[in-house]
């Protein structure tokens, strides 16, 4: 065995006391084999690389058991021989592109570095083997781009950059911490694709912390899942996937969003918008002229029916959520957009305020969109007494009503956001929504930033919402399965526009544009890559 | 649903971040200490004062500290206010089954010791505990209500300063564009004006007063605060918190103040001390130079000018230094526990 973690137990130090978040891990990877290890946030996945690497800060973190590297143990071996390991012999890729490059040296420095340091090569050759690592990780240009700085690369290529780094020194095991979450779908197959390439052709093994099923399925060899620290079930991929065991495994894979919504049959539109554009002018210059313009959303018209859901797939800076944005005119846009018989953007503020009831919007983060000194109660109460709604009594009991529609207990009405996980905030955004009982609800990626089993919550939530209030909902999304599962017509957006669009039954069963085909084929295809 | 423990007691931040300043030992000490002071200093008629608090006179109750008696009550031949410092009078408040209760320092920070047998400033006493200055006032007297004055003073300019500063740093933020462009380059402008100039200036047109000192350095102050509460409301007015509120109708004022501002506090509390000590030492310099306060009113920086000029009496300038070097201490050891108390990597 390469790797092997003999009942690793990993726990931290804080004020509040010791907090366990391993509990006894035990797994094995043979060299070159590619291994899965499958959880949701919080479960302990990112915690057990940063313990195989030894970059949990020693003076609050408490690491037990075995760790043993080609049967060297991690744990009791001193920092210097850790150093040589880590990076040579183990590399690691981060989740995060956009910040795991130093944004003041070039790709060109922080590539050369590792050479010189764990391979004992002179700035020539290393510069040389630089180049050829980038264009094997499918760089144009390998020789100028050596000189770019990260914020000249797209998020895409960054990745590809620290593959790159990271394979600098042929190392053995490669722990690859979410390496595709924050790129978009397409981006994300070829990434996966590289990876793949590139293990077999060093014949490394890999260690792919994820929680995304579908990707687990695609390229490991071997699953592990993990929950609250434990790894509850583990296997060979196939046979995990088509027989679990563990209950908390079939929980998760049954997360995963599939039935489509039932068809409703031709309901009347309920918003319609023609020609809407929006466009950031970019000014530069001393007189600050207009040198260009983004046309963040461009020429789009759309119908949306009462009751249905308009679903919108697109990768990012496609527009979608400006878009939304548009509909509910917090970016100011031009065009017309009618809402029974009026049209919306020729509206005052003081005329618009009445009907901010009308059309309300949750957005993705969670975390974000509740502000921090509000208690539920304020969050959630704000939009009634902006409104004028009912009196302090009343409003306070259609607060509770709203809690306990979205799952919530009326109970938690003076607790603060930060008492909450994300699932729950995200009920608290709902809820805060659905108290003024909506006609229209601007979704914006309300499900990205939760975990598959929470997703799978809130996704039925809005679908019993949607049944009982009829009320008609706008989904931005890129997760094509949510849309799949949610949608009942279906727009695709490729900078700005919207390229393609229609029943979603139909769009899914036949795309016809070639960018629907190719972001379709990059999210659905099961084939191995 | 089991992903919130039920059982835990909800937490409120501001508690946790009470437990977390308490928890830094400095600085809470030197809180619990500075408000000592400070509230002994409120009540400093009590302490210190030339009349007593209280006077047995044949039988009846007297209160000089509430109400005026002329010496004729107490058997005196003048109709103005009783002198309880004239000997005579000492002596029929203290014959006999009367007595005179008096402060623990018998001196107010105006009167003069008019019993000194040596030179004025005069040394550490039996009765000016602390000496006296160059006029014979007592220098623990002034010393107390100076140190009420300039702590008084600093919590006035402060909080009036910060009420511009996050009004003016709020607009700013949340509006941006224009408004905070042209708003920029006025504070800029404004910061450029030669602050000192301006008030010697002032100082010679107006009878100095502390209410023209405070208007005066109130006009200056805000500036720094301002770019921080802006800064905050730049970052807080493109949350989704804020966009969530505008869907929902609420109106700028109300996002402004109900939604960002306590989100942008941060700035403004950890500032509050440092700007505190930063008031008292505007004030204490300009009583120094000669441009602060009126005669009379006692203040620290007027006793170290004292103590300039009369640099062999030790008593004057060792004793002020010390007050205001303890002062400007705890309000720096309160600001850094603050500081770390709302250190965002911490919460």
């Amino acid at each position: 065995m390469l790797l092997e973690l003999k009942n690793l137990s990993t726990g931290f130090y804080s004020d509040r006391g010791f907090t366990p978040v391993l509990d006894k891990v035990s797994l094995a990877i043979a060299p070159g084999e590619t291994a899965a290890l499958v959880g949701e946030s919080g479960s302990g996945k990112s915690v057990t690389a940063l313990s195989i690497l030894g970059l949990l800060e020693k003076d609050t973190a408490k690491v037990e058991g075995q760790i043993l590297f080609n049967n060297e143990d991690l744990v009791s071996c001193p920092e210097t021989r850790l150093r040589q390991i880590r990076g040579n012999r183990i590399a690691m890729i981060f989740q995060e592109p956009m910040t795991s490059l130093n944004p003041v040296y070039s790709i060109g420095a922080q590539l050369i570095e590792p050479l010189i340091l764990h391979q004992g090569l002179g700035k020539k050759a290393a510069a040389l083997k630089a180049e050829n690592l980038l264009e094997r990780c499918g760089i144009p240009d390998a020789a100028q781009r050596l000189n770019s700085f990260p914020h000249q690369l797209s998020g895409g290529q960054r990745q590809r950059v620290i593959i790159a780094m990271a394979l600098a020194c042929r190392p053995d095991l490669l722990i690859a911490d979410e390496p595709t979450t924050a790129l978009d779908v397409t981006i994300q197959a070829q990434i996966l694709a590289l990876i793949k390439e590139i293990q077999q052709e060093l014949g490394m093994a890999l260690l792919l912390i994820t929680h995304d099923l579908n990707m687990v399925e695609k390229i490991a060899a071997q699953v592990h899942i993990m929950h609250q620290g434990k790894i509850v079930e583990s296997g060979p991929t196939a046979a995990v996937f088509r027989n679990p065991q563990n209950p908390y495994t079939i929980h998760l894979l049954n997360s995963v969003p599939h039935d489509p919504p039932t068809p409703k049959d031709s309901p009347p539109p309920l918003l319609t918008a023609a020609n809407l554009s929006c466009h950031f002018p970019i000014k530069a210059g001393f007189l600050r002229r207009t040198v260009n313009t983004i046309k963040a959303v461009d020429e789009v018209s759309l119908t949306i029916h009462q009751g249905t859901t308009f679903g919108v797939v697109g990768e990012s800076g496609s527009g979608k959520s400006t878009l939304g944005m548009c509909l509910l005119k917090l970016v100011n846009s031009r065009g017309t957009l009618l809402y029974e018989g009026r049209d919306l953007l020729t509206l005052s503020n003081s005329q618009w305020r009445p009907l901010r009831r009308d059309l309300q919007v949750v957005f993705q983060d969670p975390f974000s969109s509740l502000s921090p000194r509000l208690n539920v109660g304020q969050i959630v109460g704000e939009g009634l007494s902006v409104h004028g709604l009912g009196n302090r009594e009343e409003r306070k009991k259609r607060v509770a009503e709203a809690l306990i529609e979205v799952g919530l207990e009326p109970e938690m009405i003076e607790r603060y956001p930060h008492e909450f996980s994300g699932g729950q905030r995200q009920r608290i955004a709902i809820a805060r929504a659905v108290v003024l009982k909506p006609r229209f609800l601007v979704l914006d990626e309300p499900t990205s930033a939760l975990d598959m089993t929470i997703q799978a919550q809130i996704i039925e939530l809005l679908k019993n919402l949607q049944a009982k209030h009829n009320i008609t909902y706008f989904f931005i999304s890129h997760d094509l399965r949510v849309i799949k599962a949610m949608a009942d017509e279906v727009a695709v957006m490729q900078n700005g526009r919207i390229v393609e669009s229609g029943p979603a039954a139909q769009l899914f069963a036949n795309p016809a544009h070639p960018y629907t085909q190719k972001l379709f084929s990059a999210a659905f295809d099961l084939a191995p890559v | 649903m089991n992903d919130l423990p039920m059982h835990q007691k909800p937490q409120k931040l501001s508690s946790r971040r009470w437990r977390r300043f308490k928890a830094n030992k400095r600085g809470y000490y030197s809180l619990i200490l500075f408000s000592i002071c400070f509230f002994l200093s409120l009540g400093a008629e009590i302490l210190s004062n030339d009349k007593p608090l209280l006077v047995s006179y044949q039988g009846n109750l007297y209160f000089p500290m509430l109400k005026a008696y002329p010496e004729t009550t107490f058997g005196g031949e003048f109709e103005t206010e009783t002198d309880y410092q004239d000997p005579f009078v000492k002596h029929r408040l203290t014959s006999g089954a009367n007595y005179a209760l008096f402060p623990p320092n018998p001196h107010s920070f105006a009167s003069i010791n008019l019993q000194l047998n040596q030179p004025v400033p005069s040394p550490p006493d039996s009765t000016n505990y602390l000496g006296t200055d160059d006029r014979g006032r007592d220098v623990l007297a002034r010393l107390l209500y100076g140190f009420r004055l300039s702590v008084l003073f600093a919590f006035v300019l402060t909080f009036i300063g910060t009420i511009i500063g996050i009004i003016t740093g709020a607009i700013q933020g949340y509006l941006g564009g224009r408004t905070d462009l042209f708003m920029q380059r006025f504070i800029e402008i404004w910061s450029a004006m030669p602050e000192l100039y301006l008030l010697i200036i002032f100082a010679s047109i107006f009878k100095p007063s502390v209410l023209l000192l405070l208007i005066l350095l109130s006009i200056f102050g805000w500036m720094g605060l301002a770019d921080y509460v802006r800064a905050e409301f730049l970052k807080g007015r493109n949350l989704d918190y804020v966009k969530a509120a505008k869907a929902l109708g609420v109106g700028n004022i109300t996002i402004m103040f109900r939604h960002l501002l306590p989100n942008g506090m941060t700035p403004v509390i950890t500032f509050l001390p440092f700007r505190l000590s930063g008031s008292i030492l505007a004030l204490t310099s300009l009583d120094f130079l000669g441009l602060g306060v009126p005669a009379p009113t006692p203040s620290l920086g007027e006793l170290l000018a004292q103590g300039k000029n009369n640099i062999e009496a030790w008593w004057l300038s060792l004793t002020t230094f010390g007050v205001l070097v303890g002062t400007l201490v705890l309000l720096i050891f309160i600001g850094e526990a603050l500081r770390e108390t709302f250190d965002p990597r911490k919460v």
